[in-house]
Order: structure tokens, then C-alpha cells, then sequence
């Protein structure tokens, strides 16, 4: 009987262990020493090292204070970082909304033990809990940075500031007395549907979308039928910043949305164009870091997500990028380069406006059901191809 | 060490002596280890690669998640051909004919100049003109082109100086060619191709030219043709090999580029940028490799019909 017993006990234990392995390959429960070093695949100019220009670091420190070394692997589009996961040999990604889910959903990267970030208290509340990180409670990456995509425009062809984002879709005499056509621009991604949907949500209320990333048969074909009209008025649409910024220049082009790092990189060139947000609201995209599912460099990336949180970073970064810092405090408590009227600029104050990035998935909230995003992508090709 | 000399001599001693023996005896042997590491090389590294590629098609894509099912299906090629696709593939082949065509007009002058006529150091400012291009980055021509087309740029302010601004307008407003200015237009994708590939034009139809007779020109002069007769029963069929090397470059580049449209053009996809798309920044490799399958078809069918045609009699 007491060997039985024994053996049960024996057998029992064994389970547990076996449940906690599990666990602990799932989740990571208690930091370890970091390997030396962390392989991210980021945007462009998001991590900096002080190469570029030497006043934006945000890397050295960090190497020097935790022994991991920061290797990065930049990539241009969310399908891009798709990719590169899914290849593997990465441990952190910066994803945004319209890549992050995709991610989740591939079993690409894994649940984040937000305890494990000391920081992660200092996360704007709003972002905290997000759908394109948080998946049943669970939380699959830390906040890092997020921005709108603004109104860009110029200011000889608008006397004030545009109020409605109709000037992109509808033909329209501008203040120089010339019509619209030909002189905007739209972005060359999928997603730009759901600007279309952003502004049939204000103005064609009859349709009820609730949200621009959600949309039925129905309002997907107005949508399209919108972006079909637009196509009209675009001679290019835009798909690398410098190549926009080259056509407000020597193109004609006016208006278009855009980032605000055009638009500040205009600025600085003494181009005429200011940017806005106007009434029908705008998307915006809000990055996570999220960690690999076979991230071997499991404590250098928790590391670093607390390092991203915690640093001159967020500040440092949001004036580097134009971008808004995940750590509201990052804009005022003085640990970078950015105060509260840079944040502001950057439409920090803008938060409610802003639809972020989702990837858009059959099985959807408000609806029964909604258009998924490969066929986004396939009729925003037919689209462009004047289909 | 006074052996007896043989007709054939008894094997050498030593492993590289009977090494170089046994080579010597059988050179196909020889052959095939001199050939075995290039043979190799254009079989797996070239072809393999590009049969890994094309095997690549027969899979598809998950379509959410955007992981590869590796499980044989035509499901990719269904979706090659659903009608925004098909735009693209007819769009390409369209450019990649026109361009071709033309092509041939603007070098056939040049290149006939070069090979009857041009001496001493005209030739060679022949070849450098030619080949001058060539030599310059290809994405600096290619946005200096952008600079030179667009609508606050070169051409448009020669066309204003010359008051001819309206011309321009009215070419512009044409449908399918036209467009808010030549660099968002068909018109200027179709320039800059036509001048990135001249030079593929030029050199093989200056070559087939320099190898017609004079002699055959002047008796078909002799007989009397006259000059259009001599240039289209003498000179056209006689320089065909040239006209079909030279389109097989134009229309085979003009196929597989994708940064000419992206850069030039009204953001409407070609072959090559829906390949960059799919693979590169959509991991769509299925499909992507379904699109490149597509100018290889077209090849083959273009050379088939060039034979049938007779281009290769006369190689």
C-alpha cells in the first residue's frame, strides 16, 4: 500500500513538472542572464545607435549595462516583418496592429509575462489592454510607439487647413484655383482601405460600419467603389517616403495622407506643407514589440522590452520618428529630448481620433462576418490596376 | 634503365604518373572531370535553384496567418488567373512588345550607320556612345529620367520656352497614354524602358549587319531594287538573327523589371513588381513563384514562334 502510494505521489509529481515545463516554455516565469545578445527585426530608424546622427542613441547604454549585444534587421513593410518571422532566427519584432495579429495567429510569437517588465505599470492605459497585442486576456507584446497618419498638404493650394479628408477622395477646386485631380496621393498598401471605410463611417451613416477595419460585403463594395473614384484623381500612389516627398516636390502633388516624419522632413527643407487631422478622424498605427516563439535569446529580449520602456528611448525616439511615446511620462518628466508641445505636434492629444491599424479577419466583432485581409489585398492590386 | 621501348609502354610507377597515364588514355574521362564542378553548376546551382522556385507555385498559402501549406494544389494558379491579375500579365507583355518594336526602329538606323558607315574614330565614338549608359548605375539614370518627366521638370520647361505646353496638354489628356504628367503615365514608363534597353538593341543588330555582304546590295542594286526593295528582300531578312537576338534582351528585360514601374509610372503593377510583392514583402511565395512562371512561358512560346519563323536558319 505505502509503495502504491508512493508511486501515485511519484507519478503526480511528475505531472506537475511536466505541467510546469510546459508553462515555463510558454511564458516565461523568472529572468534569467542574458546570452549576449538580441536579434530585432524593426521599422527603419527605429532603433538607433547613435550612427546616424550621434545625439539619437538609444542602444550603447544598453549594451553596456546588460552585456547583450543588439543586432538589427530592418524591414520596410507589415508584410515584410511577416516574413522575416516567419523565416525564424529572430527574437523581437516591431509589429504593428496589421502585422501583430497575423503573427499571433501563425504561432510566430509567444505570450509576453508583462510582470517580468517593471515598466510596463508606466504604459499609457489605453494601450495596455489593446486588441492587436491582447488576445483572451493574453498579452503577446509590450507598447512600444505609435503615430497617425496625418493630412498632409500644401499650404499655397489649401489658405487653411483642410477639414475633411474628402479632398483625397472627391474632386475638389482647391484655393489655387485648380481642381484636385492628379495632384493627390494616396498610400500603396492594403490597408488604405480602411481609409476609405474611416470616411464612410462619417459620412455615409446609412452603411453602420462601426469600425474601419471591420466592414461586411456591403460596405467593403462602397469602400472599394470610394477607392475606385480615387484612383481617378491619384497619377501615383505612394509606397516609400522619399519618393512622396520627391513628388510634393517636382510632381504637383498637394495633398495626401502621410507620416509625420514627411512631413517634418519637408519642414526642415523649407517645403510648403503642414499637416492635420481632420473631422472624419484618422487611422494611425501603433507598434509591439513581441517576442518569438523560438526566440533564443529569451532575457536579453525581456531585457530590452523593459530597456524600451524605461530609457531615453520613448522620448528620444518620438522626436527621431515623429511618433508618439507608449510612456505618456516620456514626454515630460525629461528623460530625452521631448517635451509636451513636441508630443502634441505629434498628436499625442489625438488619441481618441485614431483608428489603429487591425488586421482585418473574417471572424470579426460587429459583424457576423467581414472581409478578410487577403482580399484586401488582391482587390487593392484590382484597384490600383483600375479594376 | 635500357628497357626496351614498346609500341605502348608498360605503366608508369607512381600514383600521379599513373594518374596522368590513365588520363591520357581516356580523355573522355578527362572531359568529364573538367566539365563535372561548370556542368554542376549551371545543373544545381542554376537550373536547381529555378526548379526549387518554380516548385514553389504548386503550394499555397494560408491565407491569414501567411504560412506555406506545402501540399501539392492548382490553387495558385487559379488565383493567377482571376481578373486583376491577368491586368497585370497583359499590361506587362503589352510594354515588353512596344518597347520591343520600337526598340528596333531606333536602332536599326543607328546600328546600320555604325556597321556600312562609320570609320576610324567615329566607330569608336560609336561604341562608346553606345555603351556609355551601361557603365552609369542603373537607378541614377532611372531617377534622373524621373527629374527630366516630371511635372516641374526639364521637359516641361523646354515645352513651356517653345510654347508648346498645349501640345503636350492635349498628348496628355489622351487616354491609356496620357496621364497627370509623362512620369505618372505609360508614356513615360515606355521611354525610359526604351532607352535602359536600347543599348541590348543596338549591339547584336550592329553585329548581324557588319556580317551582310556589300556585294549582295550592290547586285541587288545591279538588278534594279530599289532601295526599299533591296532593304526588305536583302538586308531585313539577312539581319533578322540580329533583330531576334536583340528583341529576346528588350522583351525579356522589359518582362522581369520592377523598378522602371515603380519609380516611373501610375503605381499600376507590372510582372515583376507583383513578383517583388508577393515574395518579398507579402511571403505570397506560391504565387509569386506562379507570376515568374509566367515570363517563362511567354519566352518559350516567343522563341518557338521566332523559329517557326525561320530567325534561326541562318545562325
Amino acid at each position: 500500500m505505502l509503495t502504491n502510494k508512493i508511486i501515485v505521489a511519484a507519478i503526480a509529481a511528475c505531472f506537475a513538472l511536466n505541467t510546469a515545463q510546459v508553462l515555463a516554455a510558454d511564458m516565461l516565469t523568472k529572468l534569467g542572464k542574458g546570452e549576449g545578445q538580441v536579434d530585432i527585426v524593426a521599422w527603419p530608424g527605429y532603433i538607433e545607435r547613435g550612427e546616424t546622427d550621434p545625439s539619437f542613441d538609444w542602444v550603447t547604454k544598453f549594451e553596456n549595462s546588460t552585456g547583450c549585444k543588439v543586432n538589427v534587421k530592418t524591414a520596410n513593410t507589415s508584410d515584410e516583418m511577416v516574413a522575416l518571422m516567419n523565416e525564424g532566427g529572430f527574437d523581437l519584432v516591431t509589429a504593428s496592429g496589421d502585422a501583430s495579429l497575423r503573427l499571433v495567429a501563425g504561432k510566430r510569437v509567444q505570450p509576453v509575462n508583462v510582470n517580468l517588465v517593471p515598466s510596463w505599470n508606466t504604459v499609457d492605459k489605453r494601450l495596455q489592454n489593446a486588441p492587436w497585442h491582447t488576445v483572451d486576456g493574453v498579452h503577446y507584446g509590450v507598447p512600444y510607439m505609435w503615430g497617425p497618419n496625418v493630412l498632409m498638404y500644401d499650404t499655397r493650394a489649401f489658405k487653411k487647413a483642410p477639414e475633411s479628408w474628402s479632398v483625397v477622395f472627391e474632386e475638389t477646386m482647391l484655393d489655387d484655383g485648380k481642381s484636385s485631380m492628379g495632384r493627390v496621393q494616396a498610400y500603396d498598401g492594403p490597408i488604405h482601405v480602411a481609409d476609405a471605410a474611416n470616411y464612410l463611417m462619417y459620412h455615409r451613416k446609412d452603411l453602420g460600419i462601426k469600425n474601419p477595419y471591420e466592414l461586411n460585403e456591403d460596405q467593403y463594395k462602397v469602400a472599394l467603389d470610394l477607392l475606385r473614384q480615387q484612383r481617378k484623381l491619384v497619377s501615383r500612389y505612394w509606397h516609400d517616403a522619399f519618393i512622396q516627398m520627391d513628388d510634393f516636390k517636382n510632381e504637383g502633388v498637394v495633398a495626401s495622407g502621410s507620416w509625420p516624419f514627411q512631413v517634418n522632413l519637408l519642414q526642415a527643407d523649407k517645403h510648403p506643407v503642414a499637416s492635420t487631422i481632420p473631422q472624419e478622424g484618422a487611422t494611425g498605427w501603433a507598434d509591439t514589440t513581441m517576442l518569438h516563439a523560438d526566440a533564443s535569446h529569451p532575457n536579453c529580449a525581456y531585457l530590452w522590452m523593459e530597456h524600451t520602456l524605461s530609457s531615453n528611448l520613448q522620448s528620444d525616439l518620438s522626436v527621431w520618428f515623429g511618433a508618439n511615446p507608449s510612456v505618456p511620462a516620456a514626454c515630460t518628466d525629461g528623460r530625452g529630448m521631448q517635451n509636451a508641445a513636441g508630443c502634441s505636434a505629434n498628436g499625442l492629444d489625438d488619441f481618441e481620433k485614431i483608428r489603429f491599424w487591425t488586421t482585418p479577419v473574417s471572424k470579426c466583432k460587429t459583424q457576423v462576418s467581414c472581409v478578410p485581409y487577403y482580399r484586401w489585398v488582391s482587390d487593392y492590386i484590382g484597384v490600383i490596376g483600375g479594376r | 634503365m635500357n628497357s626496351p621501348v614498346g609500341v605502348i609502354s608498360p605503366g608508369r610507377q607512381g600514383i600521379l604518373r599513373r594518374l596522368a597515364d590513365t588520363l591520357w588514355r581516356r580523355p573522355r574521362l578527362l572531359l568529364l572531370l573538367m566539365l563535372a564542378l561548370p556542368v554542376s553548376w549551371l545543373g544545381v546551382i542554376y537550373l536547381g535553384s529555378l526548379v526549387a522556385l518554380l516548385v514553389q507555385s504548386f503550394f499555397s498559402i494560408d491565407e491569414f496567418s501567411g504560412l506555406i501549406n506545402y501540399e501539392f494544389t492548382l490553387k495558385t494558379y487559379r488565383e493567377l488567373l482571376i481578373p486583376a491579375n491577368l491586368d497585370i500579365i497583359v499590361r506587362t507583355v503589352s510594354m515588353a512588345a512596344v518597347v520591343t518594336l520600337a526598340a528596333v526602329v531606333v536602332a536599326f538606323p543607328i546600328a546600320y550607320y555604325a556597321a556600312r558607315y562609320a570609320r576610324g574614330k567615329w566607330k569608336a565614338a560609336f561604341y562608346i556612345g553606345v555603351m556609355l549608359p551601361l557603365w552609369s548605375s542603373y537607378l541614377v539614370k532611372i531617377y534622373a529620367w524621373k527629374l527630366v518627366l516630371a511635372r516641374e521638370g526639364i521637359l516641361n520647361w523646354l515645352f513651356d520656352k517653345l510654347h508648346l505646353t498645349w501640345l503636350l496638354d492635349a498628348y496628355l489628356s489622351l487616354p491609356l497614354i496620357g496621364g497627370n504628367s509623362l512620369s505618372v503615365s505609360y508614356t513615360g514608363t515606355f521611354l525610359v524602358f526604351l532607352y535602359v534597353w536600347l543599348p541590348f538593341m543596338i549591339l547584336p543588330l550592329q553585329a548581324s549587319l557588319e556580317r551582310v555582304p556589300a556585294s549582295l546590295l550592290e547586285a541587288s542594286a545591279d538588278l534594279g531594287a530599289s532601295a526599299p526593295q533591296t532593304f526588305r528582300h536583302v538586308v531585313l531578312p539577312l539581319s533578322l538573327p540580329g533583330v531576334i537576338a536583340g528583341s529576346i534582351f528588350t522583351f525579356s528585360l522589359t518582362l522581369g523589371d520592377y523598378i522602371i514601374p515603380q519609380i516611373i509610372g501610375s503605381s499600376r503593377l507590372f510582372i515583376g513588381q507583383a513578383v517583388y510583392t508577393h515574395q518579398g514583402t507579402a511571403g505570397n511565395i506560391p504565387l509569386a513563384a506562379a507570376f515568374a512562371v509566367v515570363p517563362i512561358v511567354i519566352m518559350g512560346v516567343y522563341l518557338w514562334m521566332a523559329k517557326r519563323a525561320g530567325a534561326f536558319d541562318a545562325l
